[in-house]
């Protein structure tokens, strides 16, 4: 076991673990953040997606040894209240079905809009072609990145 | 049936009563009569009174509304859609609905199952007569409050109008005194041109909570003091438990204990990581318990079967043997689908505290009262001591419909004497078994000399399947001479339901037979399909036990939207299309498949849907079943292929399992049928359909029959993904 000092959604977390843990397990386990899901634990899903310096990442294959001082953001973190413009738009197209996957294809959506905010067509399927939703609910995910494109500037 | 008493009850009424002075309203929801009782929710006798009812609706002085919804969501909606048909009668502002999932009650609810597409059909009436029943109630009491005659009242949105006065009052004003008037009885229900909410575009009631990331899921379930389990189960169908070695994981951090039931042995500790490690580290044998069976042997069992002398008859209509000798051309062909896992995106996983004196279920499940059941017969005590709370599912498709993965937190919690959550890997869902049967079908179909279908065979030989047919389904009831049959092998791989079980490979199999048909009688796909239909009509033969012109509609409205064979692409080429007709859960989809070539290949483009489900309650949430269950059609169809090697999986995770990805999906029109028939399920309806469309539309674009499922591992399709 080892401690780690991780930086999370603008604060400053500890947890006390081995060092192989994937930080999946850490947020879900140990510190109370599940709304980052584990979906396949061989990053083939995309529902453990977080972002490690803005950037998308799958935290069920990151060690937590391997985290540093990167800035985490979870889900819980995304905005204070919900209102992320991807988010806005995940609620005004109605995306979820059961809604399982979609905290990871939100996490997605939203690394995709800060480094490209007004994606074309292709860039988006791009995107998002590693996140999988069971419902299928692909087609409002879709509509729903190009809405929150249109929210942000 | 015995009541239950819920600790979770407690806190629902306690939530019901802590609105204040507010209103408390059970419904009987098992009679179409309902007798609906009132309480004031504070009371004792209210609480104690409570057991006599099904079902819970409260307001507020301050006129919110909270309407519990008794089924388990799965991702189909159920605890959008019921409580919209509630407010509808009840006739309040959406925006004063909150909405509760309510623990497993069936004396009150009599059916909690997510399942079949049955909630809907079920509960319609029921529901709506709740909300009625209750909208009268506010009407008689402000009626009587003002001196005047209750049908000079009106109500408008959670307010009770006397029209020629102007005079008004909320149902949050009225709430106190109407808890003590009588239970209006037979009151009418709203005329369906009326509906305001029925019908409208309304969101999911969980949107906040699932794009926040709120514990909603069983696997979010955690409790200070529950210890973590992952179970190692045989590798293979066939294999028993032989000898455990578990010093080693024992040893290892974080480790509580190592516990062994059944086939399965269970390693319990303070974390997941923790736990999955020290599974790794159990030394476990296996023995041989029965055959171990590989895709090679079952292909060749089902020719076996296909071509055995015994088969169980399950619908023969005319003389079969007849229209075959006299037939003009003879048809005849096989089809083929693989097992699939259900693989819903939160995988099985259970929370189980079992005490002496009861039990305490947790987690996500699609038939609460059968997980108690069997908790119950299991632990030897009365049903009443084991609670279930359902949690909201991260899918099910049929998966959850099974209580393995209860009785396995059951028995984990026992053995261990501590609250557990047992949690499944992926790779333990995928190999995990209670799959949707492979099945083989062989049609023939006798045409006469104008191409009339006079004959129709079919077998289907199914492993573990059950019946594989649904001998009452389209075409049967439109051809004079018809056989159905069916043979089984039974294996140890373990099959359940899927999502539309066996339609979800039945109706693939018969739209791409009835397609060779027709065009081996030189017929239009649909003009081939409409004039059986049109004949049965006049002439049915045998039962027909769907409604033939509801056939006919989706048919016609499929091929107007679609613009049927005269379609064309932005720059002017023919676009080739298929087309296929189902019925199944009492719904009527009819799908156009829309395919175009690109660099020699064929590329689905569009999928149209024609679908009648009768009302349709939200139309957010009836397209997405539809579009979700077309996507689901068509990846599976696709990609999906679980096979075998000596009683093992070969694909254990989605890097070898193929499902279907955003940039796989065409575009998918929905069209309603809009006829006011009571509503009917669509959880399940428009899968169905799809892989026939799929596969029709390829044969129209490149002349190839796709006889087997997946279709990318087909000739035609090979290389495409
Ligand atoms: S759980 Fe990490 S990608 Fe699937
Ligand atoms: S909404 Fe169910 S898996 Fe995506």
């Amino acid at each position: 076991m080892a401690q780690y000092t991780l930086q999370i959604n603008g604060q400053k977390l500890q947890a006390d673990v081995e060092p192989d843990t994937p930080l999946l397990w850490v947020l879900r386990d140990h510190l109370g953040l599940v709304g980052t899901k584990y979906g396949c634990g061989i990053a083939q899903c995309g529902a453990c997606t977080v972002h490690l310096n803005d950037q998308a990442t799958r935290s069920c294959v990151l060690p937590v040894s391997a985290v540093g001082t990167s800035k985490i953001t979870t889900i819980e973190g995304l905005s204070k209240d919900g209102d992320h413009p991807v988010q806005q738009a995940w609620d005004e197209v109605d995306v979820p079905q059961c809604g399982y996957c979609q905290s990871g294809q939100i996490m997605t959506a939203a690394a995709l809009l800060k480094r490209t905010p007004k994606p074309n067509e292709k860039e988006i399927e791009n995107a998002m072609n590693g996140n999988l939703c069971r419902c299928g609910t692909y087609h409002r995910i879709h509509e729903a990145v190009k809405v929150a494109a249109t929210k942000t500037n | 049936m015995s009541i239950v008493p819920h600790t979770n009850r407690r806190d629902f009424l306690k939530l019901a009563a802590a609105s204040g002075g507010g209103l408390l309203i059970g419904f009987n929801w098992t009679n179409a009569q309902a007798q609906p009782a009132v309480l004031d929710a504070t009371s004792a006798e209210a609480l104690a009174a409570s057991i006599e009812f099904n079902s819970y609706l409260s307001i507020s002085p301050q006129g919110v509304v909270t309407i519990f919804s008794p089924n388990p969501e799965v991702g189909q909606g159920i605890k959008t859609a019921f409580p919209i048909v509630v407010a509808e009668e009840l006739d309040v502002d959406w925006k004063q609905v909150k909405v509760a999932q309510a623990p497993l009650d069936t004396v009150k609810f009599q059916r909690q199952v997510a399942g079949g597409s049955g909630s809907i059909p079920h509960s319609w009436k029921r529901l709506r007569q709740a909300g009625a029943t209750t909208r009268q109630l506010f009407i008689n009491t402000a009626a009587k409050r003002w001196g005047v005659d209750a049908t000079a009242c009106t109500t408008n949105s959670g307010t009770v109008i006397h029209t020629a006065s102007g005079k008004k009052l909320t149902y949050g004003e009225l709430a106190e005194e109407a808890s003590k008037m009588p239970t209006p009885t037979d009151v009418p229900l709203k005329d369906p041109k009326d509906f305001k909410l029925i019908g409208s575009t309304i969101r999911n009631v969980d949107n906040k909570e699932i794009i926040t990331g709120k514990p909603l899921f069983g696997v979010d379930f955690y409790r200070d003091g529950m210890l973590f389990a992952v179970i190692k189960r045989p590798e293979a169908f066939g294999l028993k438990l032989k000898s455990v070695d578990a010093v080693a994981a024992k040893a290892m951090p974080g480790i509580v204990d190592v516990v062994t039931f059944d086939n399965s042995v269970a390693v319990l500790g303070k974390s997941t990581w923790q736990v999955l490690k020290a599974r790794e580290a159990l030394k476990v044998t296996y023995e041989k318990e029965a055959a171990l069976e590989s895709t090679a042997d079952h292909d060749r069992i089902f020719d076996e079967l296909l071509n055995g002398s015994t088969a169980t008859v399950r619908r023969q209509d005319g003389d079969v043997e007849a229209a075959f000798k006299n037939a003009a051309k003879v048809i005849k062909s096989e089809y083929q689908c693989p097992f699939l896992p259900h693989s819903p995106m939160e995988p099985m996983n259970f929370f189980a505290h079992v005490r002496p004196d009861g039990a305490e279920l947790i987690g996500p499940t699609q038939t609460p009262e059968r997980a108690r059941g069997d908790a119950a017969k299991f632990l030897n005590l009365p049903q009443e001591k084991i609670t279930v709370e359902m949690t909201r599912m991260g899918g099910g498709f049929g998966r959850r419909l099974a209580t393995d993965f209860v009785m396995e937190a059951v028995k984990v919690s026992a053995l261990a004497k501590a609250p557990v959550k047992v949690m499944w890997t992926r790779e333990d869902d995928m190999t995990g078994g209670d799959y949707r049967p492979a099945v083989k079908y062989r049609f023939e179909a006798a045409l006469d000399a104008e191409g009339t279908m006079i004959g129709y065979k079919l077998r289907g030989a199914g492993i573990n399947a059950g019946n594989p047919t649904r001998e009452h389904n389209f075409p049967s009831g439109t051809v004079a001479n018809l056989l159905i049959d069916s043979a089984e092998h039974k294996s140890p791989i373990t099959t359940g339901p899927w999502r539309a079980p066996i339609t979800n490979f039945l109706a693939y199999a018969e739209q791409a037979f009835l397609d060779e048909v027709a065009t081996a009688a030189g017929k239009d796909p649909i003009a081939f399909r409409l004039d059986l239909l049109e004949k049965a009509k006049k002439s049915p033969v045998g039962d027909v036990k769907y409604d033939i012109d509801r056939m006919i509609a989706v048919t016609k409205l499929a091929a107007e939207k679609a613009n049927w064979g005269k379609a064309k692409t932005a720059d002017g080429k023919a676009v080739a299309q298929g087309f296929s007709l189902y019925y199944s859960h009492l719904s009527y989809v009819a799908q156009i498949g829309e395919v175009t070539m690109k660099n020699g290949k064929p590329e689905l483009t569009k999928i149209i849907a024609a679908v009648d489900c009768g009302i349709v309650i939200n139309q957010s949430g009836a397209r997405q079943q539809v579009m979700g269950g077309v996507v689901d059609g068509i990846g599976h169809a696709m990609y999906g292929n679980l096979s075998f090697k000596d009683g093992a999986p070969e694909q254990a995770n989605f890097n070898t399992y193929k499902m279907i990805r955003m940039a796989n999906v065409p575009a998918v029109e929905v069209h309603f049928v809009d006829n006011g028939i009571e509503p009917t399920g669509l959880g399940e309806p428009a899968l169905p359909p799809t892989g026939g469309a799929v596969a029709n539309a390829i044969f129209k674009a490149t002349g190839k029959r796709l006889y087997k499922q997946p279709f990318v591992e087909q000739d035609v399709l090979k290389g495409l993904s």
